[in-house]
């Protein structure tokens, strides 16, 4: 169990040990989104090798509709 | 401004990528994504604006655009809508660029104010500090020649100055300024923002536009798609009357039929 803040909230997240492994608990599709640890940009081919821990800060965005 | 044309093909390039269709258009205020795609299909139109956000983690399973207006069909160009400062836009387009897998992205830096006119000043640092990190900016701004000219020089890959506020659908307000840009400009032009009619699409093609980018002229139209319809033949008259060269304009009149022969 890990203490994290995704997108500004606080969350208890089991069963993941780096970022490929989050986005699968939250049910995610890797191709479709970016993400930011601790202001820090995770490369899609750095998921699995990027470990989360106690207290990190994730940002998860994705496209939307923009003008 | 760029109007390259090659062999009867009327083609244009911003940061050595060529498109075909001069109408970019936005993804922002439809109904739903699928009124969106079809709008970006009957627009034929090549790149769409899009823009990044939190995904909503609550309902991962909800509708996305790259579902409707797929990636593969459509060149992203990533805004940031929402950053007031250079630093934010750094920090947005560095994840767009890693969610999108490349660099061309649309630069807006807005004002806190109710006409929401970019902040130059901080447009301006906000473009330098994405070039030095390899990207291809398009820039929003006012429709002042002189930081056009300025952005121009700090490396953008395009000028796009508004017409009128974002989402005003006033048209262009400034015919003069825009021609200055266009004329001074050696990198493409676009109108972005401010168009209502499709009139004003023409407008800004017969004043030698490169392109014309617009969103919720088409968006609020009662009948979406057959308004984006309507502007990809309006971009295209403008176009071809560019190119063709309008006649002079005189302070008096001109008979059409000869004044000779007559009975």
């Amino acid at each position: 169990m890990v203490r994290l803040t995704i997108n500004g909230e606080a969350r208890m997240v089991q069963g993941a040990r780096d970022i490929a492994g989050l986005i699968a608990v939250l049910e995610l599709d890797a191709r479709k989104v970016a993400v930011e640890r601790n202001l820090e940009i995770v490369p899609r081919s750095a998921y699995g090798a990027t470990a989360i821990a106690d207290g990190d800060r994730i940002e998860i965005v994705h496209f939307i509709g923009g003008g | 401004m760029d109007g390259s044309t090659q062999l009867g093909e009327d083609i244009w390039t911003v940061a050595g990528r060529t498109f075909r269709s001069r109408l970019i258009i936005g993804t922002g205020k439809y109904k739903d994504y699928a009124l969106n795609a079809a709008a970006a299909e009957a627009a034929g139109a090549e790149i769409v604006t899009v823009a990044l956000r939190r995904v909503n983690l609550s309902d991962p399973k909800q509708p996305m655009l790259t579902d409707f207006v797929r990636p593969d069909r459509f060149t992203y160009l990533p805004n940031t809508a929402g950053c007031f400062t250079g630093e934010e836009a750094v920090r947005t387009l560095r994840l767009a660029r890693e969610a999108g897998g490349w660099d061309l992205v649309k630069l807006e830096v807005l004002s806190r104010t109710a006409h929401l006119y970019p902040d130059m000043e901080e447009t301006l640092r906000a473009l330098k500090m994405l070039v030095a990190e390899g990207f291809q900016v398009m820039v929003y701004c006012t429709d002042d020649p002189v930081y056009a000219r300025k952005l121009e020089d700090a490396g953008a890959a395009a000028i796009m100055p508004a017409g009128a506020p974002i989402g005003s659908g006033l048209g262009i307000q400034n015919r003069l300024n825009i021609h200055f840009i266009v004329e001074q400009a050696k990198v493409p032009v676009l109108v972005d923002a401010g168009v209502g009619a499709a009139a004003d699409a023409t407008a800004a093609m017969e004043l030698g536009c490169d392109a014309v980018l617009m969103n919720t002229a088409i968006a609020e139209a009662r009948d979406p798609v057959r308004m984006a319809t309507a502007m990809k033949h309006a971009v295209i008259a403008g176009r071809e009357a560019w190119l063709a060269g309008r006649m002079p304009r005189r302070m008096y009149a001109e008979a059409s039929s000869p004044m000779s022969g007559l009975i």
